[in-house]
């Protein structure tokens, strides 16, 4: 169901949890999708002996995929518009992510309702993965 | 990425729903697709990445017939003293924005076209110096009309982040 432009005020929040202890072979799962398979994503020997991490790690992109979710769940289908993110710590296996989206503002643009949201990622600890934005189409 | 042809497959649109563990069955059910809004299956917002499929020298992918730096016998494909050693595994991803004009169904085929961005350096706390390259991808449809704006930013790190 798409938001009502009417029914939103800025510093409404939406939350979701994105995974519970993130398995290595979802890591796998989304290389084998997304096509990048860096060895420091799919390759733990490589990711410790030669990249220097204590083990492999999650795509940034798949962070953001997951962030996406909680998007679309929340705005509707096919209604964003932008979507951007810096990715501002990596994300290891067995994670456990939550992600936010806060309206900051609500507003008409060429005769259309938009929402603009900040969008942030957190792990267990606490700590922001992911931080952006986003802008999606919502009903008058 | 800058793609010549990058067809949007309903098969591929579900394998990606999955692995970002999205259960939405707008990516996977076309019946039900035809009860939503958009009335069809639509790829997922972050799934123009996945162009890097059909980037036949997509440095990221094995290459059938070609050294691949990951591990085998020894931790790394890479030959010691060879021009890539030191340089694999520093490049991270370190921003990425997309503008939707309008969303991706299974049918469509796009081509992605590459024009570089700025480039700057910082001094980072963990990672010693940085380099930041911004990379901006148009992709457009059959009809030549353009439907996502992709900007990426990639960093290339001294070292491994130090870990707190």
């Amino acid at each position: 169901m798409a938001l009502k432009a009417s029914k939103l005020k800025v510093g409404d929040t939406h939350t979701e949890r994105l995974v519970e202890d993130l398995k290595r072979t979802q890591i796998v799962q989304y290389a084998g999708a997304s096509g990048d398979y860096n060895p420091v994503h799919t390759d733990e020997i490589f990711a410790t002996k030669i990249g220097g991490f204590p083990s492999v790690f999650a795509h940034g992109m798949l962070t953001m995929g997951m962030t996406g979710k909680m998007l679309t769940n929340y705005v509707g289908d096919g209604r964003l518009t932008k979507y951007g993110v810096r990715f501002t710590s990596q994300v290891w296996p067995g994670d456990t992510l939550d992600a936010t989206a806060t309206v900051e503002a609500v507003r008409q643009e060429g005769g259309a309702h938009y929402v603009d949201l900040k969008v942030a990622t957190m792990n267990q600890e606490g700590v922001t993965v992911l931080m952006g934005n986003a802008t999606a189409r919502v009903d008058p | 990425m800058a793609v010549d042809k990058f067809p949007i497959e309903a098969g591929h649109i579900m394998l990606f729903a999955r692995s970002i563990g999205d259960a939405n069955q707008i990516y996977y059910d076309e019946k039900y697709a035809k009860s939503t809004e958009p009335g069809t299956i639509i790829a997922p917002p972050t799934f123009v990445q996945s162009s890097a499929q059909f980037d036949p020298d997509y440095f990221l992918r094995p290459k059938i017939g070609q050294p691949w730096f990951g591990s085998g016998k020894e931790p790394t494909g890479i030959k010691p003293g060879s021009a890539d050693e030191g340089n694999v595994g520093r490049g991270l991803h370190a921003e990425q924005h997309f503008e939707y004009h309008r969303h991706l169904k299974p049918g469509d085929v796009l081509k992605g076209v590459t024009k570089p961005g700025k480039s700057w350096e910082k001094v980072g706390k963990r990672s010693g110096k940085l380099t930041f390259n911004e990379t901006i991808t148009e992709y457009y449809d059959q009809d030549g009309k353009l439907v996502i704006t992709a900007r990426s930013v990639g960093v290339v790190t001294e070292r491994a982040p130090d870990q707190a």
